[in-house]
């Protein structure tokens, strides 16, 4: 198991190195000008100079290795002296974000906790909605609750974050009026009245969220119950007479959740990117909202390390479901 | 199962098809006056599939609507009438107009065949390249490692982020070269195609390795057939059906993501509306005129929902082993 682990790690690092090197050239292919903003009665040396400024004046190999070591060396550096009150960033340069001048990573701690809470919580409920809904159709397979669940994900899963977040806007937020069609990022929750205010404005793009995440998880928490509850060793603990509660809630359902449990976690890095267009909806000012800004804004280093903390959450993660997956289930072995 | 008597127990079921005696067997059913080939006996599972049936009606519905719909509804979907701006459900414009007096029906006819035909063409890309770099690497031993290495980094790519920088990126220049509207198509079509194709390579993978074993391969390989014949005549065909049902359910991904980008007015160009595009633009106007959203929004999702459920049967009728899932 462990030498899995490593050998898995080892493969990451040319994985990464190489996902970063396509987007980074992909980047570099674009036409877009990060200056093109720039009023054109500015005069041609002074516009070269505001480039070299930017650091793009350098071929790109330069550009990529000084991006890579800012990325790996310099902000961990940084982070460090921040907690533990060490001084090795000490004159080193930072990522800087063209559009807002201020370090890409002081942009993204701004931003996190909004995608955090809304996005994390929408993934929490729709588990929590998905899990006993897979069994319970499951456990009644062609029930009638069965029949309407199987429907329900089906259309929960075919309708696009973007319809439904626009539908409830208009049910909930313009007729009925019950909650704000936008979330106020300003928030600050202090009291009650604010605990509460932060709530209702959650409980729209949580609820889209949640929907189509349930009904993703719910076919596969379905699925694999069907798989165990046909099994010999359900036959053999209904025949050594175990409750059906017993049978079902600890023999068959413990097993049916190792795949469960995996797809959860492949979905995780989702949680932070995926929820782009959510984000965009109901302009929760999330970090998959800053994305598209800075794409509009050809914010390169900006697009560049997002996409990146991306790409590695989703190396992450699919580590993190292949190792549980071996954890949960002794009869995979990774040797 | 209430199963009619068969002729013969190996072609009960489509999938029975992956198995040579079942070959074999249709092959020499040709002979019998009442055969069965691979392909009716899939058609007639699928039938018993209920919702599968009723998407498919519904989905040809909404492939009638798109395709013969603007013959009938002669009003063009560009053309700007500001004096019959905003209107509601008449008998001139069924479902109103919007901002600048473009016929909605119109416009949803015309956006339905641009969404359809981006979900068409992108699965057909990414079914290729699947099954092309499925094939080639399940069937060659020493091209399986490198393939394989790059769908595991094509899974670890963040797909709509990239879609995004991809479509921003390029926009420009390929619109100046193909035209704004058919530049787009070219780029939303690749961008899609060639960012959905590693799931049909995987399952395309797994069944080439385990088909390569089976005895009907190695009879083939003895008469010495070529390669690239061996692969086209005994591979592929058996193959097919779960290829079929990854390029049901990758149109559907397609449809979803093109929509996807026009809502974030990444998409078509504004005078060229898609499903999404006109979701985009009736956002603004929302509060007034909710029915311009719900109207595209239905479509879109009406038509995934059948795409899915269609998906489902096939799965189901080639599969008798997970039938019911």
């Amino acid at each position: 198991m462990l030498t899995f682990i490593i050998r898995r790690l080892l493969l990451a690092i040319p994985t990464l190195l190489f996902i970063s090197l396509v987007i980074f050239l992909l980047l570099e292919a674009s036409p877009g000008d990060p200056l093109g903003d720039v009023p054109l009665t500015v005069p041609p040396e002074v516009r070269e100079r505001m480039r070299a400024a930017l650091g793009l004046g350098e071929p790109w190999p330069i550009r990529y290795l000084l991006w890579l070591k800012q990325f790996f060396w310099v902000e961990p550096l940084y982070w460090t002296d921040r907690w533990f009150g060490t001084s090795f960033s000490e004159g080193m340069q930072r990522i800087v974000s063209f559009q807002s001048r201020s370090p890409v990573f002081d942009v993204i701690a701004q931003r996190l906790p909004q995608t955090l809470t809304v996005v994390g919580m929408s993934y929490v409920v729709g588990v929590l909605i998905a899990i006993p809904i897979g069994i319970l159709s499951a456990y009644r397979q062609y029930s009638l609750f069965d029949q309407i669940g199987t429907f329900i994900s089906m259309v929960g899963f075919s309708m696009p974050t973007f319809f439904t977040g626009v539908v409830l806007i208009i049910v909930f937020a313009v007729n009925l009026q019950w909650f704000p069609s936008v979330y106020d990022t300003t928030l600050v929750v202090r009291d009650w009245d604010s605990f509460l205010a932060q709530a209702r404005q959650m409980v729209m793009p949580v609820t889209v969220l949640a929907l189509y995440n349930a009904a993703q998880i719910s076919r596969f928490m379905r699925s694999s119950m069907l798989d165990n509850l046909s099994q010999d060793y359900i036959r053999t603990a209904r025949a050594k007479g175990l409750s059906e509660r017993k049978v079902v809630l600890k023999h068959a359902l413990r097993n049916s959740l190792i795949p469960v449990v995996t797809v959860i976690a492949l979905g995780l890095p989702a949680v932070f990117g995926g929820a782009i267009i959510t984000e965009q909806v109901f302009r929760v000012n999330g970090l998959g909202q800053l994305l598209i800004s800075s794409i509009y804004a050809n914010d390169i280093p900006m697009v560049m390390t997002l996409t990146f903390i991306f790409a590695i959450l989703i190396v992450v993660f699919t580590l993190i479901a292949d190792i549980l997956y071996g954890v949960l289930d002794p009869r995979i072995r990774y040797d | 199962m209430t199963e009619p008597q068969r002729p013969t127990p190996d072609v009960t079921s489509a999938a029975g098809a992956t198995n040579p005696a079942a070959l074999s067997s249709a092959v020499m059913a040709v002979n019998n006056e009442n055969h069965r080939s691979q392909w009716s006996d899939i058609w007639r599972q699928f039938r018993r599939h209920r919702g599968a049936m009723v998407a498919l009606t519904v989905f040809g519905g909404i492939i009638l609507f798109v395709s013969i719909g603007p013959l009938i509804w002669r009003i063009d979907p560009t053309y700007v009438d500001i004096r019959a701006r905003n209107q509601g459900f008449s008998l001139a414009h069924p479902l109103g107009t919007d901002q600048l007096g473009r016929d909605l029906l119109a416009r949803l006819m015309a956006g339905g065949r641009v969404s359809i035909a981006v979900g068409l063409t992108a699965m057909i890309i990414a079914i290729f390249l699947g099954s092309l770099i499925g094939v080639l690497s399940g069937y060659f031993r020493r091209l399986d490692a490198p393939l394989m290495r790059m769908t595991e980094l094509f899974l670890a790519l963040p797909l709509l982020p990239l879609l995004l920088l991809m479509v921003t990126l390029f926009r420009e220049p390929l619109s100046q070269n193909f035209g704004s509207a058919f530049g787009m198509f070219l780029l939303i079509v690749t961008a899609i195609g060639a960012t959905s194709w590693m799931q049909a390579a995987r399952i395309v993978r797994g069944e080439v390795l385990g088909l390569k074993e089976r005895e009907f391969i190695l009879a083939a390989r003895s008469i010495g057939t070529p390669a690239h014949r061996l692969i086209l005549r005994h591979v592929l065909p058996n193959v097919m059906s779960p290829i079929m049902v990854a390029a049901t359910l990758g149109i559907a991904t397609a449809i979803i993501t093109e929509s996807a980008l026009s809502f974030l007015g990444l998409g078509f160009p504004p005078d060229f509306p898609t499903w999404g595009r006109l979701l985009f633009d009736a956002v603004d106007q929302m509060v007034l005129y909710p029915w311009r959203v719900i109207f595209p929004g239905l479509l879109i999702s009406l038509t995934v929902l059948c795409v899915n459920y269609i998906g489902d049967g096939l799965r189901d009728a080639m599969d008798p082993r997970i039938r019911g899932r």
